[in-house]
């Protein structure tokens, strides 16, 4: 069947410009898959159904005119709840925005439209993106498609798990220490955060603005490079915005997808695997090295020494630049305002309101950041954190001068049971280990599916880094494993996902 | 605040009590006591970074460089007053309603 909900988006594209299938068709799909299957998935926090099917219409009215925006031009898109979305709620998976509809577009949302893209919903996430497993969400977390009883990763989890499950064709994820990637990784489906400033922040509610970096979640590498290709480049309403054209992805996705990588240098970063990474998780990565090497890739192991301080690094920076972001929610101008009784002044409203407004995790941040910025411990602890990061960096510049990309596993383990680690903050922390590094350094990477793991038959993924600026690499090579994968399994990884089976029998599966 | 830094990464109850009220976040009871252990066992794990980098090491604040940026003063159309106070928990006359500032004692 034409337009049908398995289809990528780049086969989307082409029945569309073919006249083979309507906007209003395939939105209309998607908005029945979301039907049938979200109240057990819990993907979505909104689902804009009148305003999807209105833009599809007038994307095909674009289209019979000749005037189509762009090659996405109909095909539907959920977005992550943390981006501003006008006259839609965003609540940014917390209680204290609950609610709030945003008078203005982000511009990652307006790009969107101006592409022609009709926006399906917001997806679920951690609260403002601080989790690894959704279960942050003030409203309930979201279930991974391949096993219901597992996390689907965060903190977007909401759209891997929508773009996995057939949902969505296309999402819009947001990365600030992996949260595209970790959750594309453990969900059997693709993820990228472009280079840091390569995708405009603004109207993306700020959880650490120096990390922060919006991107593509995907089922395909094709399909991240022509969703990127839509939202990024210069924007002025954002000053780290980067003033320089994007390289051309899609053209380096074509080349990476025929296989060949030689002449490529891969780098297997030392630190980033062995101890605290499961085994099936390991095993499958190193087969992808060894495929790429057969399809002519230079193995290289690169040492990044200071990557082991990346974790506890990145959270002294993070908690710090969250408190100071996240006091914009002070109850005056929007949001949740809890007033307690008697006569009480702006700031005991200010108390009462975070404080009913907040999660657990949320309350860690802003206190641990509140501290580490505190007189006498500034020095010892923020100040610290922001050299080892200069120290990270230069590991990563070195690194880069013996390799092309860098490789590593994306998450430590696959899929952990819903619960598990709710409440074990370190432990949650942890699988964020091989991600938070490119974003403390701004570098770009994407995740792609490496296979099952052995023991749990549960999905892990391969990281992909490269310089900066240099997006269209992490393109190239993970095209390129991509391709040589499908090749190997036969088809999509997603195709073995028994969680779907168990959703339903999967509407409209054959193209 | 002490004036130094402590040695003992950890945070006490009272510890954490003063931070709330700097970071304007009511805690119960019982969040104190759920907190407070957690976010000494995260402050003991990050307090790990202390001697990895030399005094002559330059701290990055921002992943890449960056200097000033400039556009031109370009009048482009902003929010109406209505979209503004759009999401006002309360409103009157045009503007946001906000409780008293100043405490009795002030």
């Amino acid at each position: 069947m034409t337009g049908g909900t398995s289809t990528t988006a780049a086969g989307l594209a082409e029945e569309l410009a073919a006249g083979a299938v309507t906007s209003v068709e395939v939105t209309q799909r998607h908005l029945d898959r979301i039907a049938e299957v979200d109240d057990r998935l819990h993907s979505f926090l909104h689902v804009d159904a009148e305003g999807a099917l209105e833009q599809a219409a007038a994307s095909d009215a674009r289209r019979a005119n000749g005037e189509a925006l762009s090659p996405l031009d109909g095909i539907p898109i959920a977005v992550k709840d943390v981006l501003a979305t006008k006259g839609l709620p965003t609540t940014c998976g917390s209680r204290i925005l609950e609610g709030w509809v945003p008078p203005y577009d982000a511009t990652v949302v307006a790009r969107l439209r101006e592409a022609g893209l009709p926006i399906l919903g917001k997806t679920n996430m951690d609260e403002f993106a601080m989790g690894s497993s959704t279960e942050h969400s003030a409203y309930g977390p979201t279930r991974n498609p391949w096993d219901l009883d597992r996390i689907p990763g965060g903190s977007g989890g909401g759209s891997a798990a929508a773009v996995a499950a057939y949902e969505a064709p296309l999402a819009i994820g947001t990365d600030t220490g992996g949260s595209i990637r970790q959750p594309a990784a453990v969900t059997g489906s693709v993820g990228v955060k472009p280079t840091y400033g390569g995708v405009s922040r603004y109207g993306l509610v700020s959880l650490a603005n120096s990390l922060d970096q919006a991107g593509p979640v995907t089922r395909t590498v094709l399909d991240a490079a022509l969703l990127h290709t839509v939202i990024g480049g210069h924007d002025p309403r954002d000053s780290t915005s980067i003033d320089a054209p994007l390289p051309d992805l899609v053209g380096a996705t074509q080349r990476g997808a025929e296989g060949d990588l030689s002449g490529v240098r891969i780098g297997v970063v030392k630190e980033l695997g062995g101890e605290g990474y499961q085994d099936g998780v390991l095993a499958r990565f190193q087969e992808s090295v060894d495929l790429m090497v057969a399809a002519g890739a230079e193995l290289v192991e690169v040492s990044c020494p200071h990557f082991v301080h990346a974790l506890a690094t990145y959270y002294l920076i993070l908690p710090a630049e969250a408190s100071s972001n996240l006091a914009r929610f002070d109850a005056m101008r929007y949001g949740l305002r809890v007033t307690p009784e008697g006569d009480p002044s702006a700031e005991d409203v200010m108390r009462a309101t975070r404080e009913a407004g907040f999660g657990d995790e949320v309350k860690r941040r802003i206190i641990l950041g509140t501290y580490a910025l505190s007189s006498g411990y500034y020095d010892a602890y923020y100040g610290k954190a922001q050299k080892v990061r200069t120290l990270i960096t230069r590991d990563f510049q070195q690194a880069f001068e013996h390799a092309d990309v860098l490789l590593s596993p994306t998450a430590p383990t696959t899929a952990f049971k819903l619960g598990e680690k709710v409440d074990d903050p370190l432990a949650m922390y942890l699988n964020d280990l091989a991600t938070i590094p490119a974003n403390l350094s701004g570098v770009p990477g994407i995740s792609v599916p490496s296979g099952l793991a052995d023991e749990d038959g549960l999905p892990a993924g391969v990281q992909i880094l490269a310089p900066a600026m240099a997006d269209d690499r992490v393109y190239l090579v993970g095209a390129a494993l991509e391709a040589i994968l499908l090749d190997k399994w036969g088809g999509p990884l997603l195709d073995q996902a028994r969680g779907l089976d168990e959703l339903d029998h999967r509407t409209g599966t054959t193209a | 605040m002490p004036d130094s830094p402590a040695p003992g990464p950890s945070i006490s109850r009272d510890e954490l009590a003063h931070l709330a009220t700097l970071a304007r976040i009511d805690l119960s009871d019982a969040e104190l006591d759920h907190l407070a252990p957690q976010l000494s066992v995260i402050l003991e794990s990050v307090a790990s970074i202390s001697g990895v980098a030399d005094d002559d090491i330059p701290p990055t604040s921002h992943a890449l460089p960056l200097t000033n940026v400039f556009r031109a003063d370009v009048v482009v159309p902003g929010l109406t007053v209505e979209e503004a106070l759009s999401g006002a928990p309360e409103q009157e006359e045009q503007r946001f309603k906000v409780p008293r500032i100043l405490g009795d004692e002030q």
